[in-house]
């Protein structure tokens, strides 16, 4: 019988999973709307549903609002109650900070918050707006809030590759992960050219690179939302918008060319490269050296290694390929010649049991 | 981007109906009505969606064709009055539609196509599900197999395309308000294709898909900045990594098989995404089912596959001479039929091909049952 330790989905993320659910009975519910750049209209959104909750019935304030208002924003967010941020004034500059404690008194059940990535003055209850944001949800507050790609903590780097530039503050994506709604705000690149005069608008192809981030930051994100949701209502399934490459390592395989192509893949359908290779014990030291650097290769392009435990290759395959989603399985043809009495050989049997991923094969060795 | 029209082309892509494509068209055209566009609504569905009907006030409507058909009347877009009108830019909802059978065009996109050619600029909404290459993993997820596609290349080749997103939840709260459809209707919708996880899964595809073409346009179009090799190699993209690579040429081998279909999407949309070259071989043989290969050679070539078609006795060595000749670096084979005991001893076809053209990969589409 297998032995299924290593890939059962481990304790912490179930942990995180059953605490994520508790939070969220009590917690409000927090919506995000994900811009590429300035100007997008994330604003005008978030404030235009807003304004259709209300007219909807439901009790709706303005918790921070970002300086001078654009007309169109001046009419939309014309029939919204403002609690306004307090200002002040730290180290000659004026921060706007979330009147917590007028925002719980009026206790709203919705409440807009602007310019999440805002940082509040030192000495403020937190050192961040998302924080406080954080605190209107713990008190049962829904929020619906705003941010900008390159506030987000782990994409910074990404961004200043692309434009040069690095914004000051940031929210952590585990915000993003831990919200219950994030929409995109997408608009063509050109709209944003037209309507920004300011010199520090990124040029038209970086723009379109941080709209491609955005979108794919968004389908990961949905990505993992589903899987938790299909995870927490114990629905199976074999399928996934992304694709997810799973390279299997042997120690006679020509792991290079497989694990550059897996990662080449991998990059351009933006999808996920997965390695495993199947533990059996009867491996000489030579082919244990292999198999190790094969190995460090996997990880040394990215893949997520795994060691599957199971006397059939095959089935291990299949297994794991299965619970992990897997859309395409690249391995090595076997080196020799088929013989008359091997009707069908591991790599004939795994396709002929591969109903939800394709097989790529690949030549044994180069030259 | 392979074919240039005169008129510029913009689709908003949704993922589902009632996500606010029309609405969004609409709102656009009003501001650029202000700013002095001459603009006409070309094919508008109002679905009975009150505030969208608001966004149409005071926009020109070119009055629908009515086309009698089996008895009863049809209404499509009248391309012809469109034409004549001459605007600067076309309205026209639902990109993906048959037209009725008698119509000029079969499909609306060839009509909007017409209007491009004339130099109009069109608008247009379109649902993810509609792609071609994502049909099979649409009827994977949802179990519905969309029959009104758009081939890709058809996508690819608008000026500009843009997300349209709505969370599920907010859907499907539109639904239960009875924004999207009339009540009893709502609730069948919400049970059966609007469930939370179809929802997220289409949703998701529309995000990758629209990232796709965002990356395409960026390809297509080197500006400057990137000539000057600057180090844009963030870690999402894959341009430097495939530069030293030499291009992937990819071929399918087409049979009378049903699921040469599925072969084809995916072996096309594989292709597309590593931005390889892409080709379609049949081998001819005695006895074979000739209707099922012409539709699957016609298939191929409206999605832009060069098509090919050989005579040989021996299919799996003319795959393999082929591939070489044509310096391919992949294959791509439906499965081998199983086979009765007493015959499983012979190698199949697929193991001849693997056998015949070793130095090439070679790869088994898997035929994705639900």
């Amino acid at each position: 019988m297998a032995d299924r330790t290593d890939r059962r989905p481990d304790p912490e993320e179930l942990l995180r999973r059953v605490q994520a659910g508790e939070r969220r009975e009590r917690r409000g519910r927090l919506k995000v709307f994900l811009g590429y750049a300035p100007r997008v209209g994330k604003s005008f959104r978030m404030f235009d549903e807003g304004r259709r909750r209300k007219q909807r019935g439901q009790d709706v304030v303005i918790g921070a609002l970002q300086g001078n208002l654009t007309p169109e924003l001046e009419t939309i967010t014309a029939d919204l109650e403002v609690i306004p941020p307090v200002r002040e004034r730290y180290a000659g500059r004026e921060w706007d900070v979330i009147n917590l404690a007028d925002i719980f008194r009026r206790h709203p059940w919705t409440c807009l918050i602007d310019g999440l990535a805002f940082d509040n003055p030192p000495g403020s209850r937190n050192p961040h707006r998302w924080q406080d944001v954080e605190e209107l949800l713990e008190r049962g507050i829904a929020v619906i809030t705003a941010v900008n790609l390159q506030h987000i903590q782990e994409k910074q780097d990404a961004v200043e590759r692309i434009t040069g530039k690095r914004a000051a503050n940031s929210v952590p994506e585990e915000f993003l992960l831990e919200a219950d709604e994030i929409e995109v705000v997408d608009a063509p690149t050109e709209a944003l050219i037209g309507r920004a005069h300011d010199v520090s608008m990124p040029d038209p192809r970086q723009l379109a690179e941080l709209r491609e981030m955005a979108l794919l930051l968004a389908a990961d994100v949905v990505e993992r939302q589903l899987r938790d949701y299909l995870d927490d209502h114990g629905i199976a399934v074999r399928w996934g918008a992304q694709e997810r490459i799973l390279v299997c390592l042997t120690a006679r395989s020509n792991a290079r060319a497989m694990l550059e192509s897996g990662h080449r893949n991998a990059l351009r359908f933006h999808g996920a490269l997965l390695a495993a290779y199947v533990e059996h014990s009867r491996l000489d030291a030579a082919d244990q050296r292999r198999l190790d650097s094969n190995l460090d290769l996997a990880r040394q392009l990215g893949a997520d290694v795994h060691c599957l435990h199971n006397d059939d290759f095959v089935d291990a395959i299949l297994d794991f390929a299965r619970e992990q989603r897997v859309t395409q399985v690249f391995l090595g043809h076997t080196g020799r010649e088929r013989r008359w009495w091997e009707a069908r050989s591991a790599v004939d049997r795994l396709i002929d049991a591969a109903e939800d991923f394709d097989v790529r094969l690949f030549p044994h060795r180069e030259g | 981007m392979s074919e240039r029209h005169k008129g510029r082309l913009k689709v908003y892509l949704g993922y589902a109906a009632g996500v606010g494509k029309t609405y969004r068209m609409l709102e656009e055209a009003q501001e650029l009505k202000r700013q002095g566009v001459d603009i006409v609504i070309g094919y508008f569905e109002p679905h009975g969606r009150k505030e969208t009907i608001a966004m149409t006030e005071g926009l020109e409507c070119v009055p629908r064709r009515v086309i009698r058909y089996n008895n009863a009347t049809f209404e499509e877009m009248d391309t012809d009055a469109i034409l004549r009108r001459r605007p600067a830019l076309a309205l026209v909802d639902e990109f993906a539609h048959t037209n009725v059978p008698g119509s000029e065009r079969v499909k609306r996109w060839q009509d909007v196509h017409a209007l491009l050619d004339a130099g109009i600029d069109v608008i247009a909404t379109m649902n993810v599900q509609h792609l071609e290459s994502l049909n099979d993993q649409v009827w994977h997820v949802t179990g519905v197999r969309v029959r009104e596609t758009v081939p890709d290349w058809v996508i690819d080749d608008a000026d500009e395309v843009v997300l349209v997103d709505l969370t599920p939840q907010a859907l499907r709260n539109r639904l239960e308000r009875g924004v999207v459809y009339a009540s009893e209707k709502a609730q069948k919708a919400m049970d059966n294709f609007f469930t939370e996880t179809n929802l997220s899964a289409l949703r998701e595809m529309a995000m990758r898909h629209t990232a796709h073409e965002v990356e395409e346009k960026l390809a297509a179009a080197p500006t400057a900045a990137a000539v000057e090799a600057s180090p844009a190699a963030s870690d999402h993209q894959p341009r430097a990594d495939q530069a030293p690579q030499a291009k992937e040429r990819i071929l399918i081998c087409l049979t009378g098989n049903p699921s040469s279909a599925v072969l084809i999407r995916r072996g096309k949309r594989v292709a597309d995404y590593l931005q390889a070259d892409c080709l379609a071989i049949h081998v001819a043989g005695p006895g074979e089912d000739r209707g099922a290969i012409e539709r699957h050679l016609s298939f191929a070539r409206n999605l832009r596959i060069e098509t090919h078609v050989v005579e040989e006795p021996e299919v799996p060595r003319a795959i393999a001479d082929f591939a070489r000749q044509q310096r391919i670096t992949q294959i791509f084979m439906g499965r081998s039929a199983p086979r009765p005991w007493y015959r499983s001893v012979r190698e199949t076809v697929v193991q001849e091909v693997v056998r015949h053209s070793r130095e090439m990969q070679v790869t088994i589409v898997a035929s994705r049952r639900r």
